[in-house]
C-alpha cells in the first residue's frame, strides 16, 4: 500500500486488464494503489478505456466503502470500529487519534501527512482494539501506545518498524 | 541445523512476530549456526501471541507463547544449548509419535487446547502455509487425488453423507448444493470461495486462508469437479491482505505444477482459479451481491429464485462456498466421510471454528464439536471473564444475531 514515488502515466497502470466491464473493480483497486485515490481525470480515462459512462464508474465507486475521490494522506491510519474493538474502548482510541492528529474521521492533515479512516472490521478482533496503518497491523493498542507511534511515524515523516 | 517455527498470521505479525524472527537471525548469525525458520499460520490461541516453537536436539517440537524480541535468544539458549524446556511461557510439546519429553505438558492437554477437536484447522500453527511440500507431508491433495478417481456423483454422495452444512452461517447441506449444480446442464459453470468474511468479531475463514491456503483451494478443485466446472473464483476481502498475497502465491504454484489450468491425467478435468479482491462492502458476503460484484457492478442483492445453482455468475449455473466449508471438503476427501459424521450431534455434524473476542480471557480461535454448550466455550476453553468479574452475555453470530445471557448458557 506504500504509495510509489513517481506514478505511472494511467494507461500503463491499466492496459494489462481487458476492455470488460468485469473487471471494473479490479482497475479502480489497482488505480487507486497507484495514485492514492481516485481523481475525475482517472474515472474519465477508466472510462474511455472501458466505454462504460463515468457516472457508472462513480457509481460503482462510491458504492465501496475502500473507494477514495480525494488525496489521502502519505500514512493512512484505519481504526477499527468492529464490535470487538468497541467493546475494547475503540471508540476512545478513535477520539484519542482525532485529537492527536486534529482531523476529523475522513480528512487529511494540512501538511498531507496522515489521514483518519474508520473501518468496520479488520478482523484481528483477538488484539483488539487494532489499527491498520498503511496496510500494517497494529493491535492491543492504549492511548499511550498510540501517541508514541503517531509522535515516532510524524517525527519519521513515514512508516518505520 | 536447528528448527525454529513461528506464528506469522496477521495476529503473530501485528504482536511483534517479524521482530521475533529477525531476533531469532540475529541470534543464529551470532553463533554461526543455523537455524531453520518456518513461518506457520495462526494456531488460534491469539493471547498468547508472538508463539515461537523450538524443536529440540531429540526432535521434540515444544512452543512457547508471548515471545518477545528480546526473550526470543535466551529462549534458543535454553532449549538448544542449556536443553532446560521450563521456561516462562511455555505451552507444551507437539505429539510426535514418539515418547515425550519428561516434565513438559501435551500442548493437546493445555486447557485452552484440550476440550478442542481439530478438524478444519489442524495444519493452522503448525504447518508452512506457503509450502505445498509441507502441504503434501500432512495429506494435501490426497483428497484431490480421491476425489478424480471417483464420478462426480460419487464425490457429491462422499459430501452429502458427511452432513457438511454450509459454514458461512446458512446451515445449508453443502452436498445437496452441489446437486443442483451438477444438474444444471451448462458448458460454463464456476465455483466460488466466499471469503468476504465481514461479520465483525469473526476471523475464522481469516486464519484458514493464512494459515492453510492450499487447502481451500484444494476443496475448490474437489468442488469444481463434482459440479463440473471449470473455473474457481476466491471472493477475498481487501482488508485481508496477507490471505490475498498467500492465495496469489498458491495458485501461481499450482499452475506451475500443473494442477491448473492443464488437464488431470486421464479424468478429462481441467480448473482455472482466480482471486478477485473485495472494496469493502460488508453486503458482498451475500451471493447474490458477492456475484454482482465479481461482475463489476455494485454489490445490490438480488431476489432469488432463480439460484445461483441455475443462474448465478454471468448467468452460468454457480456454487458459491464458505472458506471453512471448502477447507472441510479436502480433509472429508481424503479420510471419508465418517471422518466428520462421526463428530457433533445428529443434525449438525463435524466440527465448527469459533472466533472469541471481547472480553474474555483466552481471546482466539476455537475449534469445537458441534453440540458443545456456551458455557464450556466461554469458561472451559475462554477462561471466562478477566480479572474474575461476572459474566453477563455473549453475542453470537455476528451483527444480525442475538444476545444470550447466562441463564442461557447451557443450551
Amino acid at each position: 500500500m506504500e504509495m510509489t514515488q513517481q506514478a505511472r502515466p494511467i494507461e500503463a497502470v491499466i492496459a494489462k486488464y481487458p476492455k470488460s466491464r468485469e473487471h471494473l473493480i479490479s482497475i479502480l483497486q489497482e488505480v487507486q494503489s497507484e495514485y492514492g485515490y481516485l481523481s475525475k481525470e482517472s474515472i474519465n480515462r477508466i472510462s474511455d478505456y472501458l466505454g462504460l459512462p463515468s457516472s457508472k464508474i462513480f457509481g460503482v465507486a462510491t458504492f465501496y466503502n475502500q473507494f477514495k475521490l480525494s488525496a489521502p494522506g502519505r500514512i493512512q491510519v484505519a481504526i477499527c470500529r468492529g464490535t470487538a474493538c468497541h467493546v475494547k474502548g475503540s471508540l476512545n482510541l478513535l477520539d484519542n487519534c482525532r485529537q492527536l492528529l486534529g482531523i476529523e474521521v475522513g480528512q487529511t492533515t494540512k501538511d498531507g501527512l496522515f489521514s483518519l479512516e474508520m473501518v468496520a472490521c479488520l478482523g484481528c478482533c483477538s488484539i483488539a482494539p487494532a489499527m491498520m496503518v498503511n496496510g500494517r497491523f497494529f493491535g492491543r493498542l492504549d492511548k499511550k501506545m498510540l501517541e508514541e507511534l503517531i509522535e515516532k511515524w510524524r517525527a519519521a515523516g513515514r512508516v518505520e518498524e | 541445523m536447528s528448527k525454529v517455527f513461528i506464528g506469522m498470521g496477521t495476529c503473530g505479525l501485528a504482536t511483534g512476530a517479524g521482530q521475533v524472527k529477525t531476533a531469532v537471525e540475529k541470534w543464529a548469525a551470532a553463533r554461526a549456526v543455523n537455524v531453520e525458520i518456518t513461518a506457520t499460520g495462526c494456531i488460534g490461541y491469539c493471547k498468547a501471541e508472538p508463539i515461537m516453537d523450538v524443536v529440540t536436539e531429540s526432535g521434540h517440537r515444544v512452543s512457547y507463547s508471548n515471545v518477545t524480541p528480546e526473550v526470543a535468544g535466551f529462549i534458543l539458549d535454553e532449549v538448544l544449548v542449556r536443553k532446560n524446556f521450563s521456561l516462562d511461557g511455555l505451552l507444551g510439546q507437539f505429539r510426535n509419535g514418539k515418547s515425550p519429553l519428561p516434565g513438559i505438558p501435551l500442548i493437546d492437554e493445555h486447557p485452552y487446547f484440550r476440550k478442542q477437536v481439530k478438524y478444519v484447522l489442524r495444519n493452522c500453527g503448525v504447518i508452512d502455509p506457503e509450502s505445498i511440500a509441507d502441504y503434501r507431508a500432512h495429506g494435501g491433495f490426497q483428497g484431490f487425488e480421491k476425489a478424480i478417481g471417483m464420478t462426480r456423483e460419487q464425490v457429491i454422495q462422499e459430501v452429502t453423507r458427511s452432513g457438511l452444512r454450509g459454514r458461512g452461517g446458512s446451515g445449508f447441506p453443502a452436498g445437496k448444493k452441489w446437486e443442483l449444480a451438477l444438474a444444471s446442464r451448462n458448458e460454463k459453470k464456476y465455483v466460488i470461495c466466499n471469503a468476504d468474511e465481514g461479520d465483525p468479531g469473526a476471523f475464522m475463514d481469516r486464519s484458514i486462508l493464512e494459515g492453510d491456503t492450499y487447502a481451500v483451494l484444494e476443496g475448490m478443485m474437489v468442488a469444481g469437479y463434482a459440479i463440473g466446472a471449470n473455473e474457481g473464483i476466491i471472493y477475498c476481502r481487501a482488508e485481508y491482505p496477507l490471505a490475498i498475497e498467500r492465495i496469489r502465491k498458491a495458485i501461481e504454484v499450482l499452475k506451475a505444477e500443473g494442477l491448473l489450468e492443464k488437464p488431470i491425467g486421464t479424468s478429462g478435468f481441467q480448473f482455472k482459479l482466480r482471486i478477485k479482491m473485495g472494496a469493502g462492502a460488508f453486503v458482498c458476503g451475500e451471493e447474490t451481491a458477492l456475484m454482482a460484484s465479481v461482475e463489476g457492478r455494485r454489490g445490490m442483492p438480488r431476489p432469488r429464485p432463480p439460484f445461483p445453482s441455475v443462474e448465478g455468475l454471468f448467468q452460468k449455473p454457480t456454487i458459491v462456498n464458505n472458506v471453512e466449508t471448502l477447507a472441510n471438503v479436502s480433509h472429508i476427501m481424503r479420510e471419508g466421510a465418517e471422518s466428520f459424521s462421526c463428530m457433533g450431534t445428529q443434525n449438525s455434524m463435524g466440527t465448527k471454528v469459533f472466533a472469541l473476542t471481547g472480553k474474555i480471557t483466552n481471546a482466539g480461535l476455537v475449534e469445537v464439536p458441534m453440540g458443545i454448550t456456551l458455557r464450556e466455550i466461554v469458561f472451559d476453553i475462554g477462561g471466562g471473564i478477566p480479572g474474575g468479574k461476572a459474566f453477563k452475555a455473549v453475542q453470537i453470530g455476528g451483527p444480525s444475531g442475538g444476545c444470550i445471557p447466562a441463564d442461557h448458557l447451557d443450551i
